[in-house]
């Protein structure tokens, strides 16, 4: 593998760790609720694709289309049912509750799953590529979850800005008092834009074991990439959580190109220091929280 | 008269209360005289539990800060004894205290990172960092890599002996870290903490310097967490990383001070002791008894925020002189009290 070849895979894995970061993001940014579970909740949607694949013998992605809304509707009624109780100014039982949250999904996917590594097959549409040199291919399947976290990361702009609905989250994340002054049905939105979180954690987590083995114990290292792209990007930027991505995924493959067992450590190195000169993120927005 | 009222801080509960405390410690202490080394060794994990819910719940429930990390320090005094001991030849039980200061030492810098971080970024940023250092710890071939390495300096010592000093370490160790967490929410530092914890804001435009104050204890609870993990390394005579690294030590730390009471120094104390005896009579259900530890942590944070300790005592009862009775003069006083115009 050279250095440009590390670097373009990197950049495609990029996009893989902003789909991630999406939900993570939109929590925290509409709720104020950081959730620890995040990653376990990736790899449940890919179990519940699993499970689909095996007993319906569908596609993995076209099980997307049942993962997805069921992601959505689960994270409503996870909101409505147990995070709304934990919404307080202090953010300690919201911390509390999703770590606990960690905890029961991992060990319940451990318990009816085993600990395997698992893997979701679609067949050699996952393996195929564009040679583009010799020695440089970029395979169709990273290239097409890019182009998805792209398109998502757009929308999802698009929806906050130019939608009702969105201007309606932004202003209960902004006072949620006075929105519901107006009328509006803060927990409703809460609701909602838990859901829209946890159909991108659904999406992410299959496409992710598409592309690599997945197991109970993997919802953790999920959980600190996201957030990693997260605070590589900057707070509150949507284009910063793509760049964020983008960084993160380059510092790994560099590093494992250097390295291969230090990918991982390459990666957090990097977010440490990117935390000690650029505490705000590379493309960081208004003033610090 | 000059004055009207007087405030206090022992009342009856923490006089009796400091009392069976101190009976308790000693009691403790006679244990390896009383029942056998292989009962005496099951102690020795309860009194780390009581060290490490009692350093979480100083970072969380006083100082506001909610770390996934803490088992990096963990790690490090575990390591630090092995390598204290078996490389440089300290001798191992003088170590306890030396990784303490390392793992203090550590966390300094670490501060400056984490701290950039806020609430439920800081927590998974602390994680990150116990993750840096687990993969730093396993490169060193000194340390054994990726398999972990044994202590041996021990290994001449007769196994009794052992367990009892071993014991009496442990319990020297939860000793001094319930003190000396008493003794800093006692203090002007732990008016501070209060104040940031329920408003940083007001408390830093009213002069408390909020980083410092934070800085300490989070330098504090490492050094607890440290000298928590030498006493693990002692006990079970070794050191694996992934499991002084895991995060299932912050998942039981959680559930310790979540079940008995956040933001108490009793609280802590109840829920290792709970903790202890729900993991004995629940491991037989193998992986089933992490999932209810879960839910049951869900349920205390949303249903029983104060824990149980908080549920029972409802904050009258009190085993710790931390809080202020204010006391009205028993007569009525002859002027009427200053009234604001």
């Amino acid at each position: 593998m050279t250095l440009v070849n590390a670097v373009v895979q990197g950049v495609l894995l990029g996009g893989m760790y902003a789909l991630f970061a999406t939900g993570l993001s939109l929590m925290f940014g509409v709720m104020r609720i950081v959730n620890l579970a995040h990653g376990d909740f990736a790899v449940f949607g890919a179990f519940f694709a699993l499970v689909l694949v095996d007993s319906a013998s569908l596609s993995p992605l076209v099980t997307l289309l049942i993962v997805v809304p069921g992601m959505a509707a689960f994270g409503y009624l996870l909101q409505r049912g147990l995070l709304q109780r934990a919404v307080v100014a202090s953010p300690l039982p919201a911390l509390l509750v999703t770590f606990g949250l960690s905890i029961v999904v991992q060990n319940l996917l451990l318990e009816l799953f085993s600990a395997d590594q698992r893997r979701l097959q679609i067949g050699s549409f996952e393996t195929g590529s564009f040679q583009l040199t010799y020695d440089l291919a970029i395979g169709y399947f990273p290239a097409v979850v890019f182009a998805i976290a792209v398109a998502l990361l757009v929308g999802l702009s698009l929806f906050l800005r130019r939608t009702q609905l969105g201007r309606l989250m932004r202003a209960t994340s902004d006072d949620q008092e006075t929105a519901r002054l107006m009328g509006v049905d803060n927990r409703n939105m809460y609701a909602l834009a838990a859901a829209i979180a946890f159909a991108t954690v659904g999406l992410a987590g299959v496409l992710n074991g598409v592309q690599t083995n997945f197991s109970p114990a993997s919802g953790p290292t999920l959980l600190i990439f996201a957030f990693e792209a997260v605070i590589i990007g900057g707070l509150g930027s949507l284009w910063g959580t793509l760049l964020g991505g983008i960084v993160l995924g380059v510092a790994q493959n560099v590093g494992a190109w250097i390295e291969p067992a230090q990918q991982v450590l390459a990666g957090h190195l990097v977010f440490l220091l990117v935390l000690a000169l650029r505490p705000r993120g590379l493309l960081a927005k208004g003033a610090p929280a | 008269m000059t004055e009207l009222v007087t405030i206090r801080r022992a009342t009856t509960s923490t006089r009796v209360g400091g009392g069976l405390l101190a009976l308790g410690v000693v009691a403790l202490a006679m244990l390896p005289y009383v029942i056998v080394p292989s009962q005496v060794f099951r102690f020795i994990d309860l009194l780390v539990f009581v060290v490490l819910a009692t350093m979480w719940n100083l970072l969380a429930g006083y100082g506001g800060m909610v770390s996934v990390g803490q088992q990096a320090y963990i790690g490090i005094g575990a390591y630090g004894l092995v390598y204290l001991a078996d490389q440089l030849g300290v001798d191992a039980f003088l170590a306890v205290p030396l990784v303490a200061v390392v793992a203090a030492a550590v966390a300094i810098p670490v501060s400056f990172l984490a701290f950039r971080l806020v609430g439920g970024y800081f927590a998974i940023g602390t994680w990150v960092i116990a993750e840096v250092v687990r993969l730093l710890t396993v490169q060193v071939d000194d340390l054994g890599a990726g398999a972990g390495t044994s202590l041996r300096s021990l290994s001449d010592i007769d196994r009794d002996l052992r367990i009892a000093y071993t014991y009496w370490f442990a319990l020297g160790l939860a000793t001094v870290a319930v003190v000396a967490t008493y003794l800093l929410i006692r203090s002007r530092l732990g008016i501070a903490l209060t104040a940031i914890r329920d408003e940083p804001t007001a408390a830093a435009s009213n002069g408390v310097e909020v980083t410092r104050v934070k800085r300490i204890v989070f330098v504090v609870s490492a050094a607890g967490c440290g000298a928590a993990g030498a006493i693990l390394a002692l006990s079970s005579l070794g050191v694996q990383p992934d499991s002084i690294y895991s995060v299932q030590w912050t998942a039981y730390m959680i559930f310790m001070v979540i079940i008995g009471g956040v933001g108490t120094l009793e609280g802590p104390i109840v829920g290792a002791v709970l903790f202890y005896v729900l993991r004995e009579w629940l491991a037989q259900f193998g992986v089933i008894y992490l999932v209810v530890l879960g839910a049951v942590a869900i349920a205390i944070t949303l249903f029983v925020p104060q824990g149980l300790w908080g549920a029972v005592s409802r904050g009258r009862l009190r085993l710790f002189a931390v809080g202020h009775t204010v006391r009205l003069p028993a007569e009525p006083s002859p002027t009427p009290p200053a009234r604001r115009t």
